[in-house]
């Protein structure tokens, strides 16, 4: 198939439209709007349904009811109206719902800015939502990636009846890449627990995430984290970028990992020893393959735009026998691969000290 | 041999289409190409839409050029509002300029325009280009392309004057790209009844497309990381 030019939001959108969403819900916001501007040319042309919600809060419903009928559905967003949605998620996963969201973040806490951030990786990854639960979190570096994720977070979120967030940032979201939109087959999922009437042919689904009796809550929660157990086995992705003989081990994920791919290209080039370990589910987490860089690495440097907050993961992951330095810039601002480099300096000094 | 551009220019020249179809680069180059041709230039960003990647991005260049910007304070800031400089009205009552306007995406950002139409008809010495590029998923066949254009000229209430082919996949463009959008930008011509006023091509790229007419060099001034 020939390649498009296209913005990372509208890639993702065509991208759920071929994996067969018809359902979305959402709401303007900043850097995000893209997605939902088009879908709203897009869906009249193919039998969807776009629909600009009241509010945040009633996009995040409406695709908990499209997905109990069985329905391929997702919202989109940018940090603060991914917080207003976040009651709605944890009701999706009380549920064992499938379902897209989509954060492309932008600087915080509060209102903050429209510039591009990723200060919403504790919340994407921790705690988006109150009660037991977890989100696959896909992070694109690409607007292929923005596209390709977005097809198969439909397929994971069926499979593993669980929300799956894209968790990425305006730059990813604005910018313009040449994009293939071939991903092969569709193949949707046998959904026999949707609410779709039984016709008196069989016992009628219900969906519902209250329980009244303390004993089955338990048991659906030991359930689901069984299931969970399953993705950390079989959906943890990354690359792994000049790792062969490196000694220092840069962490980064979408936009960050651009940035820091130049800097460790840089840094190869003055003879360092320098790879880089892109984590492209956030959760789970790549936590064997860091462990294992943690034999060889004497030093790991986190390049986000956050306050460190994945240095936590890494150090985790890791078991905390290495150092872990934080190349951060927040609030909007894209570290340069010069910021970087000059991590990468200090975590060379760090070589002799390490153990 | 290639045939560049060498129209003697309007004194406004303004860019629209669709979103992402390259009004803004196309608009820049223009603008150092008119100041390079020895004409006292202003651009003026009317991009009500996009919140990254502007003209102002190519402030440093434009200023460096001598090319006078006119932007929105608060484009590429943390201002999320849909803001024109008032300022903006020197393109139309400056007489003694040579004025290149970037029309916003679609018809939302064309809606921007049509507070000056009364004076850019008034005047009448204007060229108004639609930029199209076969590269854009929504605007790859002629009649969906016709169909953006229409609500273009309905929303700013002007009628496009011709054709700025500008199909590209950004820094990987290849000449048979170009040569193979062609047709497209025949097909466009004629079903909005428009001259085909120029192709912008990267220059490293003119070389090969022997025998082209009135085409544009162009450089792509918004660099991704």
């Amino acid at each position: 198939m020939e390649k498009v030019l296209m913005k990372g939001n509208e890639a993702l959108a065509e991208a759920a439209i071929m994996a067969g969403c018809r359902h979305y819900y959402g709401y303007p916001i900043t850097p995000q709007t893209e997605v939902a501007a088009y879908m709203a040319k897009r869906m009249p042309k193919i039998g969807g349904v776009f629909l600009q919600a009241e509010s945040e809060i009633a996009a995040i419903n409406m695709v908990i009811g499209t997905s109990a009928a069985g329905k391929r559905t997702m919202t989109s967003s940018s940090s603060p109206g991914i917080s207003l949605k976040s009651e709605g998620i944890s009701y999706l996963a009380g549920c064992d719902l499938p379902a897209l969201v989509v954060n492309v973040q932008r600087g915080g806490p509060g209102l903050g800015g429209i510039q591009p951030s990723q200060s919403d990786y504790f919340q994407a990854t921790k705690a988006l939502g109150h009660g037991d639960f977890r989100r696959i979190v896909l992070a694109p570096a690409s607007v292929q990636e923005m596209a390709s994720l977005t097809f198969l977070g439909f397929d994971l979120a069926d499979e593993y009846r669980m929300t799956v967030m894209i968790l990425t940032d305006g730059t990813i979201g604005q910018m313009m890449e040449p994009v293939s939109l071939d991903f092969g087959e569709l193949c949707e999922a046998v959904k026999d627990w949707a609410t779709v009437g039984h016709k008196w042919e069989r016992k009628p689904n219900i969906i519902t995430s209250l329980s009244l009796q303390a004993e089955e809550l338990e048991r659906q929660n030991l359930e689901r984290y069984e299931r969970y157990k399953v993705v950390e086995e079989n959906e943890v992705r990354y690359e792994e970028y000049r790792m062969e003989d490196a000694e220092i081990c840069v962490v980064a994920f979408g936009v960050c990992a651009r940035v820091a791919k130049n800097a460790v290209n840089a840094a190869r080039e003055k003879g360092m020893k320098v790879g880089m370990i892109r984590p492209i589910t956030l959760w789970p987490f790549p936590k064997d393959v860091l462990k294992k860089a943690a034999d060889k690495c004497h030093t790991f440097v986190s390049v986000e735009m956050s306050m460190g907050q994945m240095v936590e993961d890494i150090e985790l992951a890791i078991r905390c026998k290495r150092p872990v330095l934080c190349c951060a810039r927040v609030g909007g601002m894209i570290p340069s691969p010069d910021e970087v480099l000059a991590k990468l300096d200090e975590a060379a000094k760090m070589g002799g000290t390490a153990e | 041999m290639t045939k560049l551009y060498s129209r003697a220019p309007k004194r406004v020249t303004l860019f629209a289409g669709h979103y992402g179809s390259g009004k803004t680069t196309a608009a820049v180059n223009y603008a150092l190409w008119l100041k390079a041709q020895g004409y006292d230039t202003a651009i003026a960003d009317l991009d009500i839409v996009n919140p990254y990647f502007r003209t102002r991005d190519s402030m440093a260049e434009l200023n460096a050029a001598g090319v006078r910007l006119i932007a929105s304070p608060f484009a590429g800031t943390n201002v999320d509002a849909p803001a024109l400089p008032g300022e903006a009205y020197a393109v139309v009552e400056n007489k003694a300029l040579h004025a290149v306007i970037d029309v916003g995406g679609d018809d939302r950002g064309a809606l921007a325009l049509g507070r000056y139409v009364p004076y850019l008809k008034e005047e009448n010495d204007y060229d108004f280009l639609c930029v199209i590029n076969r590269f854009r998923p929504l605007t790859q066949t002629a009649a969906d392309t016709a169909e953006v254009l229409r609500e273009i000229e309905t929303a700013c209430k002007l009628s496009f004057t011709g054709i700025c082919a500008c199909s590209n996949l950004g820094d990987m463009t290849k000449a048979e790209d170009i040569l193979a959008s062609q047709r497209y930008t025949q097909e466009v011509a004629e079903t909005m009844g428009l001259p085909i006023v120029m192709t912008c091509v990267q220059e490293h790229l003119i070389s090969a497309l022997d025998g082209m007419e009135n085409v544009f060099p162009i450089r792509h001034r918004t660099h991704f990381i």
